[in-house]
């Protein structure tokens, strides 16, 4: 946490966008990277193990769900988790349906993949922003992204092996037809070859390079908006108890990660207590407000109600996201299969 | 941007995971949803054919039904037209029965009768004949007085 000196927001912020990185050091071989310098120096024989780890997490988590929903499949009464299961797979089916016309048995459940791992790695970004680096600082890690689509690896490496697909179904189902329609495209004669393969071949490398960078800078500049507004939290710090908060009249300029932790506890407490009826909503409310008061001032108390607004905001950009990518996705297997 | 082994890493899982889901996930799920959408189509189509059924058997019911009260209205008709017929033979019978022993009594009675008088007639001979015998105590010409009484008693 910072304070309100342009050299440490630019430092949070910058910390926030590290990777933890484990590669080859010219000078150290093979390590983790011990600050930004040297996962700089590491160039491309290095690994963001933050972003590996939580998006093979998020796809174990999305395996595990639909697999343990697979195995009690029945043809009786579908019930919980395999009637939500069976709503995507539905959405899903028909998304494919409607716009892909081959027969290919692989197309359907890779949208399904795409969609939900997609959108389980977007999801990551509602998680308060600092809540999981600062546990994990407390535990020693320096660094943690905890949203793989904000690591252009991830969305890249994606949009990458799509166009592996595209690429193997479009030689697979039209042959040396593949190679006219680079040629011979859109202008039918010889003369206009080079032309036409110039043109072809930047459209065609537009579309993964398009999907996967829509995905990134989404996610981003989403990103980037929750660590903005979280900066806000500490701004308020040290300004008394009113506009300050109690942690600063407490640990002054540090700000202790724990004291996030417990007003945080405490405010998603009051909250649930509220869904089950025991706290009236008006007091809930009140509650919040002096808790979200207490703990960062009155700045945070705005922040807090930005970050809320732009996490609920944000739900709907990182479906969107998904369901865009998916369909892209889709849609350009699907081209790589029609003949024209 | 900085990219590195990452990519490949990332190219990796989702193949994988593509993979996965193609084997396990979703060919299951498919599957038991076709089942189930089959079973509900046959159920429906199931109901709707007893529903017909129903309707045809209980179009039938109410024409057996009609057939039988029809049925059971001629034969009451016609039982009560026995009835009464029979009614009807067992007066004639009866009103000819009771003239049949009136007759009878009637010829018993005069029968009787007839036997009384004469049983009478002797008797009142005999009595007039010996209140005869006794007032004249003679014997008188008992022919002659035999024809004279019994000329009396033919009066009788």
């Amino acid at each position: 946490m910072a304070g309100e000196n342009p050299a440490s927001t630019t430092e949070y912020i910058q910390h926030h966008l590290q990777n933890l990185v484990y590669g080859l050091h010219p000078e150290n071989g093979w390590s983790l990277a011990h600050s930004a310098e040297e996962a700089a120096e590491m160039g491309f024989w290095a690994v963001h193990v933050d972003s590996m780890a939580w998006s093979i997490g998020l796809g174990l988590l999305f395996c595990w769900i639909f697999r343990s929903a697979a195995t009690r499949a029945t043809t009786g009464v579908p019930r919980g988790l395999l009637n939500f299961v069976e709503l995507v797979v539905e959405f899903i089916d028909s998304s494919v349906k409607d716009s892909f016309h081959g027969n290919n048995k692989m197309i359907a459940p890779l949208a399904l993949t795409i969609f939900v791992w997609i959108f389980l790695m977007n999801f990551m970004d509602l998680l308060p922003v600092d809540l999981i680096p600062s546990l994990l600082s407390l535990a020693g890690v320096n660094y943690q992204k905890v949203v793989p689509s904000t690591d252009p690896n991830i969305t890249m490496g994606m949009a990458l092996a799509v166009f592996v697909l595209m690429l193997y179904y479009s030689i697979k189902i039209k042959g040396s037809g593949f190679v006219a329609e680079l040629t011979m495209h859109p202008f039918n004669h010889w003369a206009f070859i080079p032309i036409n393969l110039f043109m072809e071949t930047v459209g065609l490398l537009a579309k993964p390079f398009s999907l996967g960078l829509r995905l990134f800078g989404n996610m981003y500049a989403g990103e980037m908006i929750f660590i903005l507004i979280a900066m806000m939290f500490a701004a308020g710090a040290g300004t008394g108890l009113v506009a300050g908060g109690l942690n600063a009249q407490l640990f002054g300029e540090y700000t202790n990660g724990w004291f996030w932790l417990i007003i945080f506890t405490l405010v998603v407490g009051v909250c649930w207590l509220n869904l089950k009826g025991r706290v009236s909503t008006i007091k809930t409310v009140l509650l919040c407000m002096i808790f979200m008061a207490l703990g960062g001032g009155v700045f945070a108390l705005g922040g807090g109600l930005m970050q809320w607004g732009w996490a609920v905001f944000h739900i709907l950009v990182i479906t969107l996201q998904a369901f865009i990518f998916m369909v892209l996705t889709v849609v350009y297997l699907s081209m790589a299969h029609e003949e024209h | 941007m900085n990219i590195n082994l990452t990519l490949f890493g990332q190219m990796v899982t989702f193949a994988f995971f593509v993979w996965f889901c193609m084997k396990y996930v979703w060919p299951v799920i498919i599957e038991a949803m076709d089942e189930r959408q089959q079973k509900i189509a046959d159920g429906l189509d199931a109901a709707e054919r007893a529903m017909r059924d129903l309707e045809s058997a209980q179009s039938q019911a109410s024409d057996q039904m009609q057939v039988a009260k029809q049925e059971a209205a001629g034969i009451i008709d016609q039982a009560n037209k026995r009835a009464g017929q029979i009614v009807e033979e067992a007066k004639q019978q009866a009103i000819a029965e009771g003239d049949r022993l009136k007759v009878a009594a009637a010829a018993e009675i005069d029968q009787e009768l007839n036997r009384a008088r004469e049983e009478l007639r002797g008797a009142v001979a005999g009595l007039a004949l010996a209140g005869a015998e006794r007032v004249l105590e003679a014997s008188v010409d008992d022919a002659a007085n035999r024809a004279l009484v019994e000329q009396l008693a033919a009066q009788l």
